[in-house]
């Protein structure tokens, strides 16, 4: 296997992979029922007691 | 209720390290072969002297003895704010010595040279640094409703990290460096660091695993990915290998261009952990908490985090670019700072969106009003950045001031007015007031520090551009136009303008030392203010 043949094929890997974990990151954060616990969260630094 | 103090297991396991380390440094000093690694020694060994004494004889403080644990955070603040002044002084006296070289008295102590990293580090590590630690130890214990995890080990943290910016100031003035941008100390301070973090992260983890509430709010995802990360950095770009175990000098385990990668893949993600990733932390508690807003869109928040912390240890490169780098990696860390803009500007439309609803209350609260210009600065270096990482961009912009003010519209704009607007915040929360001692002194820092920071980065874009265009200049023969030393002569205004827009920002700090001062010593106490204990001691 040659360098370029190294090169390629790794950024190839590596494109599939960050696009997979940034569609999976997309898909929690999107998912409709997650909706009510992000809500919460997002009101966490004001519900302290 | 526990005690602190030698009588917890946390205090035992102290106590051992503490005695190997007298040990260990005791004997390393006698046997120094250089008289600064004699002297580092002996101040590792004293500190370690007085934090047994501490542990045997001190009683534990009681702002540790509240609901939460109070005191540490404490410490850090007061930490930070001498610090950053001290930093700042320097910063600006350097920018002085630049303009007119006779301030640096021709003696080895006060040489550029030296100066530079001190303020660096002083400003990072020491200021940034501190508020940092400090905000992650109140933050990780407000947001998950329970108490830092142990007691010793936060202090151990505290004047750990404290000791280490000793010996990393110290060992600059006295000529200690291993040459590497960001993290010029040498191997044995290097070690002594990686202990501490360790420490620190135990104690963050340990704080979450026993949290009260289901979900981990994002602010401790950044503070998380922050303390991970900086530590993979520091240890992948420390490895050297010391030519005398009682000596300062080590060499770097990688040669050439792979060093010098390591070197900026560690410096552009203390940029991207250390600087921002923290810092945005500090925005996704502090900002909501200030305005009474929730989160502008916490889904957001989500995509956020993980693509930042994604794409920013891809774009070091851009920094070694037009080297001896592979053209390859050169136009991949171009093209990972270019996408670095969606996830930027992502958090900062997010931290900035916070405040719909309650844009009014930065009429009547500057502090509030820090904490959203810093945020606008974040916005203007993060678009900055990517910008100057486009190759034809950096062919101008590389080696001048251009890069120094870009940096510093960062440090000074995000970073400084972040932690300045953190630092009002926590002063009344911590010491129990009502409010500080006084608001239109925040104004006065507030716009002083806007106008030095206008001051400096404006000149800058200035003198480095002009720098840049009379690098590249030919006249019509094909010879350079300009001999080096004309470039110099020709940003000497601006280097003026830069220091006397420092010294503004100088002077806003100092009115800030004031008026927490005067917070904590005459500031009404806030009658609803509780942080007592809800179980009885014993």
């Amino acid at each position: 296997m040659s360098y370029e043949d190294v090169a390629s094929l790794s950024g190839t890997i590596g494109l599939a992979l960050f696009m997979s974990m940034f569609f999976v990151v997309l898909v929690y954060a999107l998912w409709p029922r997650n909706k009510a616990k992000f809500d919460k969260a997002a009101r966490a630094p004001l519900d302290e007691e | 209720m526990n005690r602190g103090g030698i009588t917890t297991i946390g205090g035992i396991f102290t106590a051992l390290v503490l005695i190997t380390g007298i040990l260990l440094t005791g004997y390393a000093g006698m046997n120094a072969i250089d008289a600064v690694f004699g002297f580092h020694m002996y101040l590792m060994a004293a500190a370690a002297i007085l934090g047994l004494l501490a542990l045997f004889v001190g009683r534990p403080y009681r702002g540790d003895l509240g609901k939460y644990n109070y005191g540490v955070v404490k410490a850090f603040v007061i930490a930070t704010i001498f610090w950053g002044v001290a930093g700042f002084i320097v910063g600006d006296y350097i920018a002085w010595e630049l303009a007119f070289p006779f301030l640096n008295w021709d003696l080895p102590w006060t040489n550029f040279g030296r100066l530079r990293p001190l303020h660096t580090s002083a400003v990072i590590f020491a200021f940034g640094g501190n508020i940092l630690l400090g905000s992650s130890f109140y933050v990780v214990q407000r947001t998950n409703h329970t108490r830092l995890a142990g007691n010793v080990a936060p202090w151990f943290v505290f004047w750990g990290y404290n000791l280490f910016i000793a010996l990393a100031g110290t060992g600059y003035l006295l000529g200690v460096t291993q040459g590497r941008e960001y993290a010029e100390p040498e191997w044995y301070v290097d070690i002594w660091l990686t202990l501490v973090w360790v420490v620190y992260l135990l104690v963050f983890m340990g704080t979450l695993m026993k949290r009260r509430v289901s979900h981990i709010y994002v602010a401790n995802w950044f503070y998380l990915a922050f303390i991970i990360t900086i530590a993979v950095l520091h240890l992948v770009n420390n490895m050297a290998v010391p030519v005398s175990a009682f000596g300062l000098k080590s060499y770097s385990l990688q040669a050439g261009v792979q060093d010098a990668m390591t070197q900026w893949w560690y410096g552009h993600n203390a940029v991207g952990f250390f600087l921002t990733a923290a810092f945005l932390a500090m925005m996704y508690y502090f900002v909501p908490k200030r305005a009474e807003r929730p989160v502008y869109s916490y889904r957001l928040s989500i995509i956020h985090f993980w693509s930042l912390i994604f794409l920013y240890m891809w774009a070091g490169p851009h920094h070694l670019h037009y080297t001896a780098l592979p053209d390859w990696t050169q136009s991949l860390g171009m093209t990972f700072s270019i996408i670095l803009w969606m996830p930027s500007w992502g958090g900062m439309i997010n931290g900035l969106m916070t405040l719909s609803g309650a844009w009014d209350k930065l009429r009547t609260d500057p502090v509030l009003r820090m904490l959203v210009v810093s945020i606008a600065f974040y916005g203007m270096s993060t678009f900055e950045g990517p910008m100057m990482a486009i190759k034809a961009v950096n062919a101008l912009s590389h080696y001048t001031d251009w890069t120094v003010g870009h940096v510093h519209s960062g440090a000074m704009g995000w970073v400084g007015m972040v932690s300045f607007g953190v630092i009002y915040c926590l002063v009344p929360w911590l010491w129990g007031k009502e409010r500080l001692y006084s608001m239109s002194l925040v104004s006065w820092h507030f716009w002083l520090s806007t106008v030095g920071i206008l001051l400096y980065i404006t000149s800058m874009w200035v003198s480095g551009i002009l720098q840049g265009l009379m690098w590249r200049a030919y006249d019509s023969y094909g010879f350079l136009e300009y001999s080096f030393v004309e470039t110099v002569e020709a940003m000497h205004p601006f280097y003026v303008i830069r220091a006397l827009g420092g010294l503004f920002f100088v002077i806003g700090s100092l009115i800030m030392v004031y008026n927490v001062i005067m917070t904590v010593r005459v500031a009404p106490r806030e009658e609803s203010y509780s942080n007592a204990v809800l179980a009885p001691a014993e």
